[in-house]
């Protein structure tokens, strides 16, 4: 097997003309930024890939506006220490998938994070990447550069093309500059565990805590054995130390059966939250779904692929399983389906290849995807077959 | 109406009493509406300089009525106007004189309320602030409140992507939505996103919020909805400057602190907002301040602290913390009656909506001022300071040869200085027709075709809401093609409206 043509453009005028040429050539381009998700679907010999880790650097921070700036091949960590120093955060709470695929972390990059639309446990409650992408600019498979959004934390001037560019996975356009909304980081963060609920009762449990005034930021529920011993309900509450501890009080008072929350120290609440970052309790052998749901069909979805056979992890309070298991995976798909949601085939194993990577779509639907994907690419460039 | 429209298609108004009989066969009664006096009523929306009357109204009531008229629209060469409360302030549901105005208003119902997931299913001429009576008693909200809330419908919001004054803590429209069902321009209904916090494949949904009426006819929504803050406290805050008060609110963010609502008004509008509700404004300063905070008891206690302190720091003339609900609402009296309050100093005000990066907020308010002399009109601004959306209000009267032309020329200008400075046009009022021909002020020729041709995939013969948003309706046969020379598009320049 030959390794494949890549090239690295260093400015947008560079990458127009990348695009432009494999549009007159047929040939096909894949986008690459520090290459965490690679593994992600299935691998395109054929095409070109272009690294864009040559598109890098801050182009405008003003941490009062509430706006950052960056370059898409820009490294997340440099961004996330930028952040760090100007005590803000992105607040849907970004992860680096090396860890899924034993490659070496670190390098993922913002325009990654951005294209695959991954959000973290605050998504919860703070919105998905999507929420605050507010501008963007990128060439289009026509090799035309554009712009969308804006660089203002309130925009409603024309149709919101940020929305679709985030979880795009490279199909519409390549990114090379990205604005986001961004946040105060908080003062204080502390967990409240409940150990040995059932997938159920957790459910109940967070949803109650989400309706009431304890402003919870995120809520997951970790299955028995996940960390060692029973299941662990685990809800993060932040903010401002008066607030926090206040909020703290008030769920550790809550008398609901079964269901009694204790803060855990700094470092088990940095290992819960951690192994959803990680996915570090999951099996690395078998495939890995990633399952988006109504978080009231959790208990049942698990109950109905059998989960307990498997490993999963329960995040969103419900809305969100990632579950690894031997199976051909037919019906993992099935049944999120059944249940209001869908699956996306997040890693692959020989036992699944014949499996699409993203959920089917409805007929009309995806109709109208094939429209968008020629309205941005009409030769086909950014299609590589991988998904 | 100086503004350009597309051309009227004669042949079609010709045939306006065969439409409507037509239509009368898909929906029945009086929902089809062609004569002059019941058109009347709905000639305009909320920006009522522009009027137009509508060929035929037609008010279904059924998701199937609505498809069978799109397709029958669509079969006929018929173009669509859709409509919500007709709230819009970009004149969004401006009537076309060819066109059929198609009104959601009897889709009324709440379907389906999930109190432990916190959703809602509803049709699209709920009105924004009903969804949140349905909910309170259990403690829950929905949480943009476009200060419309009263009258504004959910459908027209999610088309408008519209915010309100907490959106900088808790998100416009587009961030409380999860799913929608809609009928496109040829009759098919179909549906983006559900109940899950994130659908598959591309994010559908997140284009059609805010697409304007432009892709689509919304026909039921399902929002998230919170739990209702605990407390809410505010602190109403008089600074000397507008320059002071600009800086405290920099500093309240960079203190950490997202409160629920940030507004500033200026000197004309704080004496008119006071004259007019009497809620007890600071008459002796040049910059008026509310900050509201919510949560728990403890967060607000806290909160309210720091920014006392914040504002003390940045030279505030006057700090006073609302010590009951009632105070607190009065604070906020004037603020919400501030668009009528104005309304009384001219008899015609013209409501602007840009966003600028607050850093430029005094070189902005000062630019303002001299074009407020050099136009030889009034302004008064309310502000969502927070997230920097400005709403200057233009004194005019319309009755005075020349003045609607003058204002519409200083908010063009306004609208301009905002896109100068690094900011943009409209921060939630849309763009409609009213900041059409301004588009490309923000966007290059380049950047307006990547747009169309979105609303191309949705609508490609162009008949749902045309005259709107684009300044140039290019043919989407003319945009699907392929010319691509180094990045070079020929395009032949096609005339604007």
């Amino acid at each position: 097997m030959t390794s494949p043509t890549v090239l690295k453009p260093t400015s947008d005028s560079d990458l127009c003309a990348i695009v432009a040429d494999a549009a007159d050539g047929g040939r096909k381009l894949a986008l690459r930024g520090g290459g965490s998700k690679d593994r992600v679907g299935r691998s395109c010999a054929d095409a070109i890939v272009v690294d864009m880790s040559g598109l890098s650097g801050v182009v405008d921070y003003d941490p009062a506006e509430l706006v950052l700036s960056v370059r898409a091949g820009t490294r997340w960590v440099e961004i996330d220490e930028l952040l760090v120093a100007n005590g803000q955060m992105l607040a849907f709470e970004p992860w680096d998938a090396a860890p899924l695929f034993d490659t070496r972390p670190g390098l993922t990059t913002v325009g990654g994070i951005v294209g695959s639309g991954l959000s973290g446990s605050q998504r919860l409650t703070q919105g998905a990447v999507r929420d605050h992408l507010l501008g963007f600019t990128a060439v289009s498979g026509r090799g035309e550069r554009f712009v969308a959004g804006a660089k203002v934390v309130k925009n409603v001037t024309g149709y919101d093309l940020p929305k679709v560019m985030a979880g795009s996975w490279g199909r519409l356009a390549a990114l090379t500059e990205i604005t986001l909304k961004v946040l105060p980081r908080p003062a204080t963060s502390l967990t409240v565990v409940a150990r040995g609920l059932s997938p159920r009762r957790a459910w109940q449990a967070m949803a109650s805590l989400l309706g009431s005034d304890a402003e919870v930021a995120a809520a997951a529920h970790l299955p028995a054995g996940a960390l060692g011993g029973a299941s662990i309900t685990a809800v993060r509450v932040q903010g401002f130390a008066p607030s926090v501890e206040a909020r703290c009080e008030m769920i550790e008072a809550v008398e609901a059966g079964d269901a009694r929350f204790r803060r855990v120290g700094e470092d088990d609440a940095a290992a819960i939250w951690g192994a959803l970052r990680t996915m570090s309790p999951l099996r690395r052998d078998g495939p890995l779904w990633r399952v988006s749901l109504p978080a009231r069909h959790a208990p049942d979805f698990l109950d109905a692929i059998k989960a307990a056979d498997g490993d999963w992890l329960m995040d969103w309070a419900g809305g969100l399983i990632w579950y690894s298991g031997l199976g051909a995976g037919a019906d993992v798909r099935a049944e999120a389906q059944r249940q209001g949601g869908h699956a996306m085939l997040f890693r692959d194993t020989p036992n699944t290849s014949s499996l699409a990577v993203f959920h089917p779509l409805d007929p009309a639907v995806a109709a109208i995807e094939e429209r968008l994907r020629r309205a941005f690419d009409p030769a086909g460039v950014f299609e590589t077959g991988r998904f | 109406m100086s503004i350009c429209m597309p051309a009227m298609d004669a042949a079609i108004i010709a045939r306006r009493d065969e439409i409507a009989s037509r239509l009368r066969a898909i929906v029945p009664g009086e929902a089809v509406i062609s004569d002059p006096t019941g058109l009347r009523p709905y000639e305009s929306d909320g920006l009522t300089a522009y009027r137009q009357m509508p060929l035929v109204v037609v008010l279904p009531e059924t998701v199937e009525q609505v498809s069978r008229v799109m397709a029958w629209c669509h079969e006929h060469n018929v173009k669509v106007v859709p409509r919500g409360s007709g709230t819009s302030l970009s004149g969004g549901a401006l009537p076309l004189g060819d066109a059929v105005l198609l009104g959601m208003g009897k889709f009324k119902r709440i379907l389906d309320i999930d109190y432990e997931d916190r959703i809602a299913v509803v049709q699209p001429g709920v009105t924004n602030l009903a969804i949140t009576k349905a909910v309170e008693h259990a403690g829950l909200y929905y949480a943009p409140d476009p200060s419309s809330q009263i009258a504004c419908s959910i459908g027209g919001n999610v088309a408008e992507n519209s915010g309100g004054v907490h959106c900088l803590k808790y998100g416009l429209t587009t961030n409380n939505v999860l799913g929608v069902e809609m009928v496109l321009a040829d009759g098919q209904i179909i549906r983006f996103g559900g109940r899950a916090l994130d659908g598959p494949g591309f994010d559908l949904l997140g284009l059609v919020v805010g697409s304007e009426g432009l892709i689509g006819v919304v026909t039921e929504v399902t929002v998230r909805l919170l739990p209702k803050p605990q407390t809410a406290r505010a602190l109403l805050i008089g600074f000397d400057t507008v320059e002071e008060a600009g800086a405290c609110v920099a500093a309240v963010i960079a203190g950490g602190i997202i409160p629920a609502g940030m507004e500033m008004m200026d000197r004309p509008a704080i004496h008119a907002a006071d004259a007019f509700v009497g809620a007890g404004y600071p008459l002796n300063v040049e910059a008026l301040l509310i900050v509201e905070l919510d949560g728990v008891a403890a967060e607000c206690d806290h909160l309210i602290g720091e920014v006392e302190r914040i504002a003390g720091e940045n030279g505030a003339r006057s700090i006073r913390v609302s010590k009951s609900e009632d105070e607190r609402n009065l604070f906020w009296a004037g603020r919400k009656a501030a668009f009528p309050a104005v309304g009384r100093l001219a008899p015609d005000y013209y409501c602007m909506d840009g966003t600028i990066p607050r850093r430029q907020l005094s070189i902005v308010l000062q630019r303002m001022a001299d074009l407020s002399d050099h136009y030889g009109l009034g302004v008064a601004n309310v502000f969502h300071a927070g997230d920097g959306n400005l709403h200057p209000l233009i004194l005019y009267d319309a009755n005075k040869p020349g003045e609607l032309a003058r204002a519409e020329k200083f908010g063009n200008d306004i609208l301009r200085l905002c896109v100068k400075v690094g900011g943009v046009l409209t921060g939630e009022h849309g763009v409609g027709v009213e900041k059409r021909d301004l588009m490309p002020e923000m966007f290059s020729e380049a950047d307006l075709r990547q747009q169309q041709r979105i609303k191309c995939v949705f609508d490609p013969d162009l008949r749902l809401n045309p005259g709107k948003v684009f300044p140039t309706l290019h043919r989407c046969a003319e945009l699907g093609r392929m010319h691509v020379h180094r990045g070079q598009l020929p395009y032949p320049d096609l005339p604007r409206f």
